[in-house]
């Protein structure tokens, strides 16, 4: 579980060729793509990407930073979901803001409960008891049938996205939503990795014994890890609900979606923040380009079945390739990259 | 002046090629795009269901040259039944000119497109399965369950152990076990099963199987304990044919449970082999290969090569039927919106009229070469599932076998508790229900004047 990338070299990102970069891409997520953007790259592949970025994020601070292993995170997702849901239908004086920080602070309370067995699992027994949260909130969310507003189904439909009276209810509103969300969080999560408390969720990773030797509150920053990952991963679930599909069902958050999560920070690259970005590109994004590309060189006439395993085996090998020349991720090959291309740097 | 003449005669020739190229390519198609799913656990419905439901366009388009002279198109995106990749499809899809419907097959994905499609203003088919309130298009003036709902379901289902009595009042003081499978769609019915059961005066035990399903020993010892007169099978996947065996194996005899639309399949009994023998599930439309439309793909389709399914010998399977009836919906639906709009292509909206005034009573169903394959359907503005019959149909070790006539569920009982839950939903969303009266008269009047 050791990543290349200490916190530190984070600091001071407006000097930084990393800050310019990070500017860059701002000014282009804001200025140009809702320029020139069509619904289908607002609806289809922004909004989930920046929604599952946003979750493993959240888990990256959890298992790249904390190094605590977790398969619990599309629960976390579900509990901030259906709290949002729950409190805008409960408390419908609260704004959308208000609801979403809340929500995700129920999530946090979850992943504090959640987090309890770290204190004295570690490893794959943790990931073991994670998953027990996982099949727990499934389980809660289908029994009680209240959460769900005694929906005969028990899908829910999502509240329109309107703040201050501003509404965000077309694709690029959904779009700027997220991307406003997402990066407040980023900014929070980046604030938080280069802060001493950042520094104590390494160093508990590095070596459990030498941070508690040299002062590191261990069960505290453990169960705080917990708290600001599911707090992170409990707003990606809002994202995920009321952004992008507009309709929860507890199904939607099954272990496949922890799993996915998993592999977006593996691959992306543990301990780093522009990780949970490029896994998910490479995760939610390049199926759905593989998709389009298959569709047109094929065509409509080909059995979209074989189409798909296809896809899934191109994916497969690109995967595995990716891990064998990197096995610290993509952010690692794209460090590598810019210094090939920098040579002085 | 020859030279003037020549160059206008050739001005007016290139005109006419310009006005017969574009008109070719812009008008006389309907599209209807596929969230299919041939990949992942449910490929096996995924594939006869949309393999159905192409077949039936395909025969349309080759036998008749398509519905008055449009020709039907189709588009295929796969979603292996999820939700994010059924709403990525259609997002991808939906700029396609011409779309007429939407057909997922699939509650999930269909949930999401709900305010998407109504947005968009395109008709969304949820046929055997869906939302229960859509059925009153008052409120979900775009979304179509057609044929039957979760609740008419149901209903059905106790009509007919009621005429296995002899009359629906000998279920009085019966048992009646209801294994649901542990998800949303296994418990929506449960409040429904409660109401009959009062209604009627039978006994009703509704015990949950876990989601997969795949271990099921303790609900069966329960069963066995209750000694119910019949079980009702709720169930989805894998929990089918566990079911099936696992009451063999504590000796409940199979000719005593029923299963539900997602339990109906041959998928569902071939794995349980002998232990589904005897076994009874509801389905509204027929099995087998024997009508004449079904003769006719035979024929047109898969004598000419272009069938859509790999194996031959799923023609007249359950789901391959249900996508031929899906198709002939879909189909008559479009006609009947020319009828009133013109034999060109359909905006969505037009098309959803269609539906709305998709009415298709025996006879029509016997020229349509469905007679037996499914019994009528009669679709109003404010009854988007259209008073659908269903049939019950025994598995004999081989092959599905009719066993009951076409049932009608028990509407009137349903409709107050459908039109409560809608008028939620109304208030939720801030939607003011449609005047259906109203909006007839208005089309009425639109279609006397020139």
């Amino acid at each position: 579980m050791a990543a290349t990338s200490t916190p530190l070299d984070k600091s001071l990102p407006c000097l930084s060729a990393k800050g310019i970069g990070v500017v860059l891409l701002l000014t282009i997520a804001y200025g140009i793509v809702p320029l020139v953007g069509s619904s289908y790259l607002y609806e289809a592949i922004l909004t989930p990407f920046l929604a599952l970025s946003l979750a493993a994020l959240g888990l990256n601070l959890l298992t790249g930073y904390a190094g605590q292993l977790s398969l619990g995170s599309s629960a976390f997702m579900a509990v901030g979901a259906y709290a949002a849901f729950n409190l805008s239908l409960r408390l419908p004086f609260l704004p959308l803001p208000a609801t979403i920080v809340l929500a995700g602070l129920v999530a946090a309370l979850a992943g504090l409960v959640a987090g309890l067995p770290a204190l004295r699992l570690r490893g794959f027994y943790l990931a073991v008891s994670t998953l027990a949260v996982q099949f727990f909130v499934a389980w809660v969310l289908n029994r009680f049938s209240w959460l769900s507003n005694d929906s005969p189904s028990g899908i829910i439909s999502a509240p329109p996205l309107v703040v201050a009276g501003l509404s965000f209810e077309d694709a690029r509103g959904r779009y700027l939503f997220s991307l406003t969300v997402v990066t407040l969080l980023t900014v929070l999560a980046w604030r938080l990795v280069t802060s001493p408390t950042g520094r104590n969720f390494v160093a508990v990773r590095d070596n459990e014994t030498a941070a508690r030797v040299i002062g590191v509150k261990v069960a505290r920053t453990k169960l705080l890890a917990f708290g600001l990952s599911s707090f992170i991963i409990g707003v990606a679930g809002v994202l995920w609900a009321f952004a992008y599909l507009r309709t929860v069902e507890p199904a939607g958050f099954n272990l496949d979606r922890s799993f996915q999560i998993l592999f977006i920070v593996i691959i992306g690259g543990l301990g780093t923040l522009r990780g949970a970005f490029l896994g998910a590109g490479l995760i939610v994004v390049l199926p759905l380009l593989l998709s389009r590309f298959g569709a047109a060189l094929l065509g409509d006439g080909f059995d979209s079945g074989t189409l798909e395993m296809c896809q899934r085996i191109v994916l497969g090998i690109l995967i595995v390739a990716f891990l064998i020349r990197e096995p610290a991720g993509l952010s690692a090959l794209l460090d590598r990259a810019v210094r090939r291309l920098r040579p002085s740097a | 002046m020859p030279a003037f003449r020549t160059a206008l005669r050739s001005v007016l020739v290139a005109g006419t090629a310009l006005v017969a190229l574009t008109g070719s390519a812009g008008a006389d198609e309907q599209h209807f795009p596929l969230q299919s799913y041939r990949v992942g656990p449910y490929a096996a419905g995924g594939t006869g269901f949309f393999g159905g439901f192409i077949d039936y366009l395909n025969l349309i388009n080759t036998r008749d040259g398509g519905v008055n002279g449009v020709k039907l198109t189709w588009s295929e995106g796969e979603t292996q039944y999820e939700v994010e990749r059924g709403v990525e499809v259609y997002e991808r899809l939906k700029s396609r000119p011409g779309i007429a419907a939407w057909n997922p097959l699939s509650v999930g994905i269909a949930y999401a497109m709900v305010d998407r499609i109504t947005k968009d203003k395109v008709p969304l088919i949820t046929i055997n399965h869906g939302r229960t309130d859509s059925t009153d298009g008052r409120v979900f003036p775009y979304v179509f369950p057609l044929l039957l709902n979760p609740y008419s379901e149901t209903s059905g289902i106790v009509e007919y152990l009621g005429s296995r009595e002899g009359e629906l009042d000998r279920l009085k003081g019966k048992t009646i076990a209801v294994l649901y499978h542990g998800s949303p769609y296994g418990k929506e019915t449960i409040p429904i099963y409660e109401l009959l059961a009062k209604k009627h005066g039978f006994k009703v035990e509704q015990i949950e199987v876990p989601h997969p399903g795949n271990e099921q020993q303790s609900q069966w010892l329960t069963i066995r304990r209750l000694k119910p007169d019949y079980v009702v099978l709720r169930g989805w996947g894998v929990m089918n044919p566990v079911a099936l065996k696992t009451a063999q194996k504590t000796g409940f005899p199979a000719n005593r449970i029923v299963g539900n639309v997602w339990s109906n399949s041959e998928e569902d009994v071939i794995p349980a082999g002998e232990a589904a023998k005897g076994y009874v599930a509801i389905t509204t439309q027929a099995s087998g290969a024997e009508y004449p439309v079904l003769k006719d793909i035979i024929k047109t389709v898969y004598d000419g090569n272009t069938g859509n399914l790999a194996d031959k010998k799923r023609i007249g399977s359950v789901y391959h039927n249900l996508g031929i009836v899906n198709g002939i919906l879909n189909v008559e639906a479009v006609r009947a919106a020319q009828a009133k709009f013109g034999k060109r292509t359909l905006t969505g909206d037009e098309v959803r009229w269609g539906f709305e005034h998709l009415r298709l009573d025996e006879a029509r169903v016997a020229a349509l070469g469905a007679k037996g394959l499914f019994h009528s359907i009669n679709v109003t503005c404010a009854n988007h599932e259209g008073d659908g019959r269903v049939t019950f149909q025994q598995w004999d070790g081989a092959k599905w076998k009719v066993v009951s006539d076409w049932i009608a569920p028990d509407w009137a009982t349903l409709r107050p508790i459908i039109e409560a839950s809608s008028a939620t939903y109304a208030k939720e969303h801030g939607i003011t229900p449609r005047n259906c009266a109203a909006e007839e008269n208005a089309t009425h009047a639109a279609a006397a004047t020139p």
